[in-house]
């Protein structure tokens, strides 16, 4: 599934809601997601999965291809962790 | 070390402030947003947000875990988790907002 068919399921749910509107509010999330991040907060969504960001020490690397060393800069990578719930859902058929 | 953690909360304030809706209203559509992607997860579709990232549900194998206060070995079994590939798009957003000190 993609955000365009994403936003069509929630506007079938919501048959007074205008595409646009709706259109709007993924991206005022995901938006607010991101800007959360950036910030270097935590976003914590019970039930479904908290997303975090980690920071990845510098390291000296290598190309693979030419075997040249690379300095790598310190970096920030988001991650996300998904909540119990969420790993209930997943794994619901193979549970007997 | 985040300062603050957002939760739902902010997710629907925020929600309510940009788009004319109810605070109620804004609450149901954060919650709908979350239950659509779940249940897509739950029928081993993956979700992609394009210049967010993407949802990939992976099939793992049973294996042979350890407990590592014990010792004992213990058969972890075959499950279904989630994984979060975040996109470049975000990748960049972040390292920009967290190291001010600014790296390529």
């Amino acid at each position: 599934m993609i955000k365009s068919e994403l936003v069509q399921r929630m506007v079938r749910a919501n048959p007074h809601l205008y595409q646009r509107d709706v259109e709007n509010i993924v991206n005022t999330i995901v938006d607010e997601i991101t800007a959360a991040l950036a910030d270097g907060n935590r976003v914590e969504l019970r039930g479904f999965g908290a997303f975090s960001v980690k920071n990845r020490p510098a390291r000296v690397g290598r190309n693979p291809r030419t075997g040249t060393t690379v300095k790598v800069d310190e970096k920030a990578v988001p991650f996300f962790k998904s909540g119990k719930e969420m790993r209930e859902r997943l794994n619901k058929d193979k549970k007997r | 070390m985040g300062a603050k953690t957002v939760t739902r909360a902010d997710l629907s304030e925020a929600v309510y402030q940009k788009v004319g809706l109810s605070r109620t209203e804004s609450a149901d559509l954060v919650e709908l947003f979350l239950q659509e992607i779940s249940t897509c997860l739950e029928n081993g579709e993956n979700v992609k947000l394009s210049s967010f990232g993407s949802f990939i549900v992976r099939d793992k194998n049973e294996r042979i875990g350890r407990n590592p206060k014990t010792g004992q070995e213990v058969p972890i079994a075959p499950r279904r988790v989630l994984v979060f590939k975040p996109s470049n798009v975000l990748k960049d957003k972040i390292n920009n907002g967290a190291l001010p000190g600014g790296n390529q």
